[in-house]
């Protein structure tokens, strides 16, 4: 089963930020070695005299790698709305990963505006990957403005603290079985990764993960393995947990096995 | 007359936000722009008119989590 958001195929689950990078090289090193197909990327105010802009499009280009921008730091649904409509221009696509911030040491969703801006959004023709709560009521409301992907985050962005809230995670996974989900922002290690995999999410996004580690190109490659991993579990089936121990032996036909009189 | 560019306060003569782009170097740069809050896009900056203490946005990428 390949991953595909709004009927495009996407070649690997693993979905990567492009900011804090040791180097612009690093970052072209890392996403190759990690396999990612699909990478965020921001707008930014640009100063003529330093044009920082250009250089890194051109890097981004040379990927050949999906795109897909986003409207990071945004708190209104007039921000992010306009800074939505700039991307397009500037990246050439109609996908908008889609941020309303509520506040800045959180950098939790602001929910209602979320909703406010993905529905004026998907009416001007942009497909819509919301960066949102695990809210169930949240994600009605914003598959009803027109998203046909959705992107709880795990933790807050940075924290690293992988799934804050698993029980509601695999609530969501159960209540949107044909909805494409995204695990988005807050994983910290690969085993935070593979669980969200294990649990039937459909891809993760990360960056800082990758970016900040020791090494980033070694860790983008241990990121896709532990989501191909992980993938392949979900498709698997896993066992359920049990609370007792259960022999994995047979029991019948061990040596010196007596009936124990007291059972 | 004085207007904000990317929240800095400016001198400028261009009228339109096309020749303020020009002005600036932005001739042949991959940028979007807005005005007063507004998208503008690349297509119409010859036509927008810019004023006194209009705020303007120049944006282009950049890296993105």
């Amino acid at each position: 089963m390949t991953l595909e958001f709004y009927g495009t195929e996407i070649g690997s689950r693993l979905l990567t930020g492009t900011a804090l990078y040791p180097s612009p090289q690093i970052l072209s090193d890392a996403v190759i070695a990690s396999g990612s197909k699909l990478v965020t990327v921001s707008v930014r105010r640009e100063a003529a005299r330093e044009r920082a802009g250009q250089g890194f499009w051109e890097l981004i280009k040379k990927l050949d790698v999906h795109v897909l921008p986003n409207t990071a730091g945004c708190k209104t649904v007039k921000e992010a709305v306009t800074t939505a409509q700039m991307a397009r221009e500037l990246f050439e696509t109609d996908w908008i990963k889609l941020e309303v911030i509520a506040n800045d040491d959180t950098l939790q969703p602001e929910v209602f505006g979320l909703v406010e801006a993905a529905r004026i959004l998907n009416d001007d023709g942009f497909k819509v990957f919301p960066y949102m709560t695990e809210d169930l009521g949240v994600a009605e409301k914003l598959v009803g403005a027109g998203c046909e992907v959705l992107m709880p985050w795990g933790a807050p962005i940075g924290s690293g603290q992988g799934l804050a809230n698993p029980m509601a995670m695999k609530t969501m996974r159960a209540y949107f079985p044909d909805i494409p989900l995204v695990v988005d922002a807050g994983i910290g290690a690969p085993s935070h990764a593979a669980r969200a995999m294990e649990m039937g999410y459909d891809a993760v996004l990360l960056n800082t993960a990758i970016a900040k580690a020791g090494d980033p190109v070694k860790m983008g490659i241990s990121f896709a393995k532990a989501i191909e991993a992980g993938r392949l579990a979900y498709e698997a089936g896993l066992m359920e947990p049990r609370d007792m121990a259960s022999p994995s032996t047979p029991v019948a036909g061990t040596p010196f096995f007596k009936i124990d009189s007291a059972s | 007359m004085k207007i904000l560019i990317n929240g800095e306060v400016t001198q400028t003569h261009a009228k339109t936000l096309g020749e303020l782009c020009t002005a600036l170097g932005h001739g042949l740069d991959k940028i979007a722009t807005a005005r007063n809050g507004d998208f503008v896009p690349a297509t119409q900056r010859g036509e927008t008119s810019i004023a006194e203490n209009d705020s303007i946005e120049i944006v282009a990428p950049r890296q993105g989590g």
